[in-house]
């Protein structure tokens, strides 16, 4: 494989012609690095163009299938019955599940098939349900103003830490309905599960493991005060007191609990970032903003295409199949890259600008397609357009004045650090 | 044309009018009906476009077929019902002309 040197100060049209010399066949998306650098757009572009459905044989996750156009993710994310999200075989990320023999195997209805999916999913569906959502929003609405208002004017702070995670996890916590004052450990759940042991969070499976049987042990404690209580509109109330999902087995409770904080976590946190982002990069849409904060309705999808928070999600082959003229062999790994796809000039618009009065906000492919389509966009939609509104009523202008940091993963499109300073109206 | 009436969980009706052969997904979105959101471009991917077929109509449309991609999606969707269906797989032909479709509170 070439060793590619990509610097950082290197524009975008030196970058395409970087690009544009790798032979095809040493193209690989897979790396971190490339995605902590932005500069994968560069790469997924020329695929799109040249070589939209791409085989890379060689890689530090195996051989994988890389599929880079709109239609083409959407024909195989709605085709579950041949692309499989089993963990067994793999799982729903690039990165195998279950390969690891000291791993807890834990049981997440998004890396199963049907029947088993479908049960579980419809249990715990009618938590983020829309009209229980509605129940949540004052109170929601409520402790986004206060972490508002305690921020300092015109001062350099990290919007990440501020505002994106302490969002995020009170909305968690209000969901769960969680001891408000331990809810930094649901922050800290929802890290320890996504890491890989040694990159900084923990250092070995065994503490990973030992770290979320604690989770489940203190989750099994409010659930037992919980049970028996019928009329709770929490997370816990409601699984609890359900006749579907009362009775789960031990690691589908706590895969189903952790699905559900990751869910709602890494995914929200970076469409704040990434909102004030796009907004900065683009003043003519700030301007629109301000002038009709009716808008907030249409930007909030806007935002959730721009960041595509989750760059992929992977399926496993059943049997030989054919996408975009390709011959895709039963048990190859098959990844769809949403973050390619929200960028498809075939089917978005204008996809590399942000455009907060789009005509289709709704139609990108953040949340997949199919059965497994993200049972959280509502939530994720909802806490958007609650912090914007609020961040409208008393910020005329949330200025980054800084270079965001960026997380080195190819699953999490992550923002690490993003400096603003924020003016007052 | 094709005359549809939708009508509302709080009970406001949408009568609209559309060309023969689209869908009825394309009836509420090209007529700005509120409450279908239709999320997917009508590709059957996402059950946002959810309607409950008034019950002197759901013979005429048919109901949701088993094992199909549409009842897949429509298990996990709030408030359905024996005459829950996606309104992008419902074709509007002249059998059709005169049809009255529920919009659901809320699309999941």
């Amino acid at each position: 494989m070439t060793t590619l040197t990509i610097s950082p100060d290197q524009d975008s049209a030196e970058l395409s012609r970087f690009v544009a010399g790798i032979p095809l066949a040493e193209i690989d998306v897979s790396r971190p690095s490339l995605f902590q650098s932005d500069k994968i757009g560069a790469f997924f572009e020329r695929l799109r163009r040249e070589d939209p459905v791409h085989y890379c044989a060689e890689s530090s996750y195996g051989p994988y299938w890389s599929i880079t156009r709109y239609d083409d993710i959407m024909a195989v994310d709605t085709n579950h019955k041949v692309y499989s999200s089993e963990a067994k075989l793999g799982g729903i990320a690039i990165q195998d599940m279950h390969s690891d023999q000291s791993n807890l195997e834990l049981e997440m209805f998004i890396a199963m098939d049907q029947p088993k999916h479908d049960a579980q999913r419809k249990a715990v569906t009618p938590a983020v349900a829309p009209s229980n959502l509605l129940l949540l929003e004052p109170v929601i609405r409520e402790r986004a103003g206060a972490i508002l208002d305690a921020l300092p004017v015109g001062e350099e702070i990290d919007w990440v830490k501020s505002v994106s995670v302490e969002l995020t996890t009170m909305t968690l916590a209000t969901l769960f309905d969680f001891p408000w004052d331990e809810r930094a450990r649901l922050t800290r759940w929802s890290d320890v599960t996504t890491a890989i042991p040694g990159a900084g969070i923990v250092d070995s499976f065994e503490q990973r493991r030992e770290e979320l049987i604690e989770c489940a042990m203190y989750f099994k404690g409010l659930w037992d005060q919980r049970t028996d209580q019928p009329g709770g509109t929490d997370l816990i109330s409601m699984m609890a007191n359900s006749p579907a999902t009362r009775d789960m087995p031990f690691l589908e409770f706590l895969g189903n609990l952790l699905l559900l904080i990751v869910g709602g976590n890494d995914t929200t946190r970076n469409s704040i970032s990434g909102g004030v982002l796009a907004l900065n990069r683009h003043p003519d849409q700030y301007d629109k903003l301000r002038r009709d904060p009716a808008l907030i309705g249409s930007m909030v999808p806007e935002i959730i295409r721009w960041q595509t928070p989750l760059t992929h999600m992977r399926r496993t082959a059943l049997e030989d199949s054919e996408i975009g003229g390709k011959r895709i062999a039963k048990g190859e790994k098959v990844v769809m890259w949403y973050l390619s796809g929200n960028r498809d000039e075939t089917a978005i618009e204008q996809p590399e600008e942000f455009i907060i009065d789009r005509k289709n906000p709704r139609q990108h492919l953040s949340f997949g397609y199919g059965i497994h389509r993200c049972m959280g966009n509502r939530l994720a939609e909802l806490q958007l357009r609650i912090i914007w509104e609020e961040i409208q009523k008393r910020f005329h202008f949330v200025e980054v004045v800084g270079e965001p940091e960026r997380l080195l993963s190819n699953l999490v499109r992550g923002i690490t650090r993003l400096p603003v300073k924020l003016h007052a109206h | 044309m094709i005359k549809v009436t939708f009508i509302a969980s709080d009970g406001r009706t949408f009568p609209v009018e559309i060309g023969e052969g689209l869908t009825a997904r394309e009836a509420a979105l090209f007529n700005d009906v509120p409450g279908i959101d239709g999320d997917c471009g009508g590709q059957c991917a996402c059950a946002t476009c959810h309607v409950l077929v008034d019950p002197a109509w759901i013979d005429q449309v048919g109901r949701l077929a088993e094992d199909s991609m549409e009842a897949d999606l429509l298990q996990f969707a709030e408030g359905t019902t024996a005459q829950s269906r996606l309104a992008c797989q419902v074709k509007l032909d002249a059998r059709l002309d005169g049809i009255v479709l529920h919009v659901p509170e809320q699309q999941y």
